[in-house]
């Protein structure tokens, strides 16, 4: 009785799935027909990349609406920063993403350019009962210190000093990092290596390191978990997490000595007062930016192309799809909490386009 | 041989030889397409880590480095961590398996035997993705509220193995870790026990009660030397899980590079680092370190295996003599 239910049920569900395929395989051919009769002149590319995880929600927004007012598709695979850089370098890809810039040289050798895309700011979490958000005031000194385990606990003096007059509990201090690989984690080190010099020989920065104390949580998702959890602990997570979880944050003083918020705005500071001019190729991490209302610990993604193309036609649209995001594309940025670039940056990258890249 | 010489000796069945004969191709291919496969794995893995072999030598095994900003690498903190998380798991999945396969065939009223057994066989096909979010978000927190407590309180003061059970209510690490995967493999272990114990023929059992033993030493002296064989490759099938089980590992046991002996102290596995590590393993010498530790498990397995066989036929030796 059991089988033959079973094998009337099978039955029709796959007689119509096979007569649904057949119209819309049809359907697919008729158009990929049409797209190839009317050769060049279509305007329906498909544009590959490949690269950090971190700039994912954003190019698949911007690529969603690009799309829909040119018909170019952007298949963007968010296989890591690392990924995306072999990828490129091999050549399977239009463009990589990376949350690390690549060096001149390494740029030079293998024919490369990069340029910025979009900004988003790491903050410092923390679960200490008794404390409100922002409450808690750190420095980047008193940062590395507990990243390095010389801070165990939260009423250390160092912390004090910088905390007049609130009531901080005496718990020890756990310290929540990532476990797997990331740009954030580079950009966190990166800001720890350049405010504290027993940071930088110690552990310097990376995209993993060897953390000397603390938990590992894979992934912002992991980190906010486990700060979550474990009372008294702090981690370090992209801002779209820390809202969107609600969670407890540090101020951390920038380098002119200002406790700033981390929101938006910073982060726009950091991005415009960073030291672009100098930065041949935008081979800079914007951690510890100059402003008065810089954050200290603003990221952003490089964008990875080839600057003489095999596939000159996909380039082309890669750069037009870039262009239209960088002047187009703020709402869908601000939307998922990314600071889109300033417009001074803006300027700069299209500039570069036009001196290094053979468009 | 003689049903073989009966066969050949039918004209109509000759032409069944050649039947045989394909079959036998078949399924001798099917097995040695595994040993291919094994080898295959082996020998790619061990060539992608050649690298970080020929780099750090014999270093790499006893080295607790794990720093891919100055490149130096090393295996020692996840080879303990995989070995102490699989061992501990097994020491509580074995006798509980072993009591679930026992009730299953011995104790359980008739009716209650089909469902339960059931019901042990969905566990096993629960994804490993939910077990890690069950212990991150529920019994993480339970451990450090209530057990990490009281084991660092009573434990943690014991002589000698007290420096096992010392450290902070974190409810992340090796011994979360290894519960979760006890629970994990349970299934796994106590189906292949309740299966055999099925096998065991009623007569040596009836005979056995006949001459007035208990239930327990039945089971104990009659179904478990019967099955044994069968028993120990249920418990290898649950081992070898556990060894390699990455994704409710990386949840729960805190993925820390540090070696420690206390229990309640986070720590990190083969897998684990494997998965964590892979998609932003930014040089050559980073990534041929994680492909070797895709092979050192590899060999971890094996020789956990070669003991256990050994100690096997230890045991056999033992029965045949006395």
């Amino acid at each position: 009785m059991f089988a033959k239910q079973s094998s009337t049920t099978v039955k029709p569900s796959k007689s119509r799935t096979f007569s649904f395929m057949t119209p819309s395989f049809k359907a697919r051919l008729a158009t990929f027909a049409m797209a190839a009769a009317l050769g060049v002149t279509a305007h329906a590319a498909d544009i590959t990349g490949a690269g950090s995880t971190f700039v994912y929600p954003v190019l698949s927004k911007w690529s969603a609406a690009y799309s829909a007012q040119t018909g170019n598709h952007i298949n963007y695979q968010s296989i890591g920063s690392g990924g995306g850089i072999a990828q490129i370098k091999a050549g399977t890809v239009d463009f990589g993403a990376s949350d690390k810039p690549l060096s001149e040289s390494e740029l030079q050798q293998a024919g490369l350019g990069q340029f910025p895309v979009v900004i988003g700011g790491i903050v410092p979490v923390i679960n200490v009962a008794g404390l409100a958000p922002g409450q808690l005031k750190l420095d980047g000194a008193a940062l590395a210190k507990i990243y390095l385990g010389d801070i165990k606990s939260w009423n250390d003096p160092a912390i004090a000093a910088l905390n007049p007059g609130v009531n901080l509990p005496d718990g020890r201090i756990t310290v929540v990092h990532r476990s797997d690989g990331s740009g954030t984690t580079f950009n966190f080190t990166d800001y720890l290596s350049k405010v504290d010099p027993q940071w930088k020989t110690k552990v310097g920065e990376g995209t993993s390191v060897q953390w000397p104390v603390g938990v590992g949580g894979k992934g912002n998702e992991g980190v906010s978990a486990y700060v979550k959890q474990i009372k008294g602990s702090i981690g370090y997570v992209e801002y779209a997490y820390a809202l969107q979880n609600k969670m407890s944050y540090a101020l951390l003083r920038n380098s002119s000595g200002k406790y700033v918020q981390p929101n938006l705005d910073s982060f726009a500071a950091a991005a415009a007062t960073a030291d672009w001019a100098h930065a041949k190729d935008f081979n800079l991490v914007m951690t510890n930016a100059a402003g008065a209302d810089a954050f200290p610990i603003a990221a952003t993604t490089w964008v990875i192309m080839y600057k003489h193309p095999k596939n000159a036609a996909n380039s082309k649209v890669a750069f037009d799809f870039f262009k239209w995001s960088l002047e187009h594309g703020q709402p869908q940025a601000q939307a998922l909490d990314y600071v889109p670039l300033p417009a001074s940056l803006v300027a700069r990258v299209e500039n570069y386009w036009k001196t290094e890249f053979k468009l | 041989m003689s049903a073989e010489a009966v066969l050949t000796r039918n004209p109509g069945k000759t032409r069944d030889a050649g039947g045989d004969r394909a079959f036998r191709l078949l399924a001798g291919g099917c097995a040695l397409l595994v040993l291919f496969s094994l080898a295959g794995a082996a020998a790619s893995m061990a060539w992608g880590g050649r690298l970080a072999f020929q780099t750090f030598g014999w270093k790499f095994l006893i080295s607790t480095d794990w720093d891919a900003v100055n490149h130096q690498f090393g295996a020692l903190v996840p080879i303990i961590g995989t070995v102490v998380t699989a061992a501990l798991a097994m020491l509580m999945a074995v006798p509980v398996s072993f009591g679930i396969a026992l009730f299953l065939t011995e104790v359980a009223p008739a009716w209650m035997r089909a469902p339960v057994a059931s019901a042990v066989e969905l566990l096993a096909g629960i994804p490993s993705i939910i077990y890690g979010m069950w212990g991150l978000f529920v019994f993480v927190p339970f451990m450090a509220a209530h057990v990490d407590p009281w084991v660092d309180a009573h434990l943690g003061a014991l002589p000698l193995i007290g420096m096992f059970f010392q450290g902070p209510p974190l409810g992340l690490g090796m011994l979360t870790a290894g519960i979760v995967l006890a629970i994990m493999v349970i299934p796994f272990i106590s189906s292949v026990m309740r299966e055999v114990f099925l096998t065991v023929p009623s007569r040596l059992k009836e005979s056995a009660y006949a001459l007035g033993a208990t239930t327990w030493e039945v089971a104990w002296d009659i179904v478990l030397p019967y099955t044994r064989q069968a028993v120990i490759g249920g418990i290898f099938l649950g081992l070898g899980r556990a060894l390699g089980e990455t994704m409710a590992v990386t949840f729960v046991l805190g993925n820390a590079h540090q070696l420690t002996a206390s229990l309640l102290l986070p720590g990190n596995s083969i897998a684990a680092t494997i998965a964590n590590e892979f998609t932003e393993a930014d040089s050559e010498i980073y990534r041929s370190s994680l492909i070797a530790l895709g092979f050192l498990l590899f060999v971890v397995t094996f020789v956990v295996l070669v003991i256990a066989r050994l100690m096997l036929r230890q045991l056999d030796r033992k029965a045949g003599r006395t």
